[in-house]
């Protein structure tokens, strides 16, 4: 009888034209998604390909997003983001989104993500795409270099952890506080660069944007990928952005962990998990939100493909509807993508909380990313993004704490860190 | 290219550093327009001030855990590479640093036991296994690297490799990475970011 295999093993014996794999075996993988952005992509590949005299091995399978250095602040971001368009139309590539929002959540929204790709991203925060059941990691450019010529890439093959959360979420509490959760108990790099699956009752109950925040935040934990196992939820995603045709020619019956295949396995329980806080500079950096009831805060942060994609959104407006953000509070939400933001419009989720005193920013990697748009000395910030590392939104005297578009909202509402189950209508 | 030379006799310098040193430590986000060059001169500046203008080709680095952490940004391992670093000593990494350190012609040793390595101002790397010597003659094992990365690594990295290739054969595209490494590595090779315990 053949091994039991895990998602994650099926994937890449799949893409590495194997009938099984073995952890820790090292193997070549073709790569059905190729994803980069305007800072990893175009600036860094261009040089390189010509310096080679190659050529991109296929086109249909790559995708470019500039979100990175958009909108451009100043002529450096305008050089970078002219490059990678001038690059984009003289190359011809079919996939490019322009100031469209995140890569993360536009690669999603887009269909180019589905259940048992193998795909690497240009950035980090790639194990987002683990949330479709894809394989997907991020890679730097010069590896992306060595796919974009090759059409393939290496990797050894992970240990597959299942992080089993049973129960419900209570109201005020959301995919976020589960990441911090499980960042705080295994530390910054606990996953040992091995391939996450988040499972159990808790996990099947969140919307796609929801696991999308669980997985993008594996990067967090340092996993290679992260992933959660297509279902029913998946499926009607997929089907609602239309740019799926194959979906019913998808197995989906065997994109599933085998039983027994994981190598090992932590409960948790979503029933009594609260509000979670990440303290300056780490995301591991867990402290109660109660010890943290006097710090007062200057900004209020929503935004990045972690925190502020259309769930995150209507999150805060939870919190945020018929109120107003305290005085001396700035509250900046930067939704993920054009389409988030243009649903968040219509639904009315963006005029609560531009009417609680939001200011809308663009929907880019603004603040998070820390290429030129971030915060100024001295802020105590509270931010729903993924990193607050010393340095990164801001000089190393910005205090970034981290926590869910819920409890940042409530911060705003206080002007203190508050947790949100306090002041949730 | 590297400037990795594991020659017994070469003694390098030691430049320490704790555990959790992230890649927007080593490559800030506020210079991430500019080139290495510019990034260069503020590798490492609120932690290791002194590093960017003293740092010498042929100095190492020992780390304390999870080296690399973070960002997918390449220029935190390229920024070691210009500044002549020959190689990083941690007792783990972020996996995806460590890719790209080997990409970019960086080696990493993976040592779990620096704690022996305290005082010491220098060290060397003993071939074949890279194990590091002190001059109070302390010999340290580091795990074993894939043989596939070292010699990437050596030959300056990925696009080095990919170059070379293209010129040994005309079949570039399609056909395999531009390096050889074994279909499988068995239980010997090392696991990127890995840290006993």
């Amino acid at each position: 009888m053949a091994e039991a295999s895990s998602l994650a093993q099926k994937i890449i014996a799949r893409a590495a034209g194997l009938a099984s794999v073995r952890v820790g075996e090292i193997v070549t993988c073709q790569v059905d998604l190729a994803m980069f952005h305007d800072s990893s992509g175009p600036r860094r590949l261009k040089p390189m390909l010509e310096e080679l005299g190659s050529q991109i091995w296929d086109k249909s399978k790559v995708v470019l997003v500039m979100d990175h250095y958009v909108p451009e602040r100043d002529d450096a971001a305008r050089k970078i983001v002219r490059l990678a368009r001038d690059w984009a139309a003289e190359q011809k590539l079919p996939h490019v989104y322009d100031s469209q929002g995140i890569c993360h959540v536009v690669v999603a929204q887009h269909g180019h993500v589905r259940p048992g790709m193998l795909c690497v991203g240009g950035d980090s925060h790639s194990p987002t795409g683990g949330a479709f059941g894809a394989y997907m990691f991020g890679i730097g450019s010069t590896e992306m270099l060595g796919v974009v010529v090759t059409g393939e890439i290496w990797l050894r093959v992970p240990q597959t952890i299942a992080m089993h959360w049973s129960g419900t979420l209570a109201s005020g509490v959301c995919a976020k506080d589960m990441m911090l959760c499980m960042i705080q108990r295994f530390g910054m790099n606990g996953a040992n660069y091995q391939a996450l699956e988040f499972t159990g009752s808790a996990v099947r109950a969140l919307s796609m944007p929801e696991r999308m925040t669980l997985c993008n935040m594996g990067a967090e934990m340092g996993a290679q990928s992260a992933l959660v196992a297509p279902d029913g939820v998946t499926r009607q995603w997929l089907d609602q952005t239309g740019a799926v045709q194959d979906l019913a020619a998808l197995d989906w019956t065997a994109l599933q962990s085998d039983p027994g295949s994981f190598d090992a396995q932590h409960d948790f329980d979503a029933s009594t998990l609260s509000p979670q806080l990440a303290a300056p500079h780490s995301p591991a950096h867990g402290v109660a939100i109660a010890d943290h009831a006097a710090t007062r805060i200057d900004i209020a942060y929503i935004g990045a493909c972690t925190g502020a994609k259309l769930d995150d959104l209507r999150f805060a407006a939870q919190v945020l509807k018929g109120r107003k953000v305290a005085a001396g509070v700035q509250l900046l939400v930067a939704p993920a993508s054009l389409r988030d933001k243009a649903q968040a419009e219509m639904e009315g989720t963006l005029q609560v909380l531009t009417d609680a005193g939001a200011t809308v920013l663009p929907s880019a990697c603004g603040a998070c990313a820390g290429y030129g748009d971030s915060f100024a000395g001295g802020k105590t910030v509270i931010s729903s993004t993924a990193r607050n590392f010393k340095g990164r939104m801001g000089p190393p005297d910005t205090q970034v704490f981290l926590g869910s578009a819920y409890t940042v909202a409530a911060s705003a509402l206080r002007g203190y860190i508050t947790d949100p189950r306090t002041v949730m209508p | 290219m590297s400037q990795f030379d594991p020659t017994p006799t070469v003694w390098h310098k030691v430049w320490r550093l704790g555990d959790d040193v992230d890649t927007d430590a080593l490559a800030p986000g506020a210079y991430m327009q500019h080139g290495i060059e510019v990034i260069g001169q503020h590798c490492l500046e609120h932690l290791l001030p002194a590093f960017a203008q003293e740092v010498r080709p042929g100095d190492v680095i020992l780390a304390g855990r999870n080296f690399g952490i973070g960002s997918s940004r390449e220029q935190a391992a390229a920024v070691l590479v210009h500044l002549g670093v020959a190689a990083v000593i941690a007792p783990s990494y972020g996996g995806l640093f460590f890719r790209n350190a080997f990409n970019l012609g960086l080696v990493l040793l993976t040592c779990s036991q620096l704690d022996a390595l305290k005082d010491e101002e220098q060290v060397c790397l003993v071939e074949p296994d890279l194990s590091l010597r002190t001059k109070s003659g302390v010999q340290l094992p580091c795990e074993p690297v894939p043989e596939f990365l070292l010699q990437m690594a050596r030959a300056g990295g990925l696009l080095a490799s990919l170059k070379q290739r293209r010129l040994h054969c005309h079949c570039v595209p399609g056909s395999g990475p531009g390096f050889q490494h074994p279909q499988s590595s068995g239980g010997a090779a090392m696991d990127p970011g890995s840290s006993p315990g």
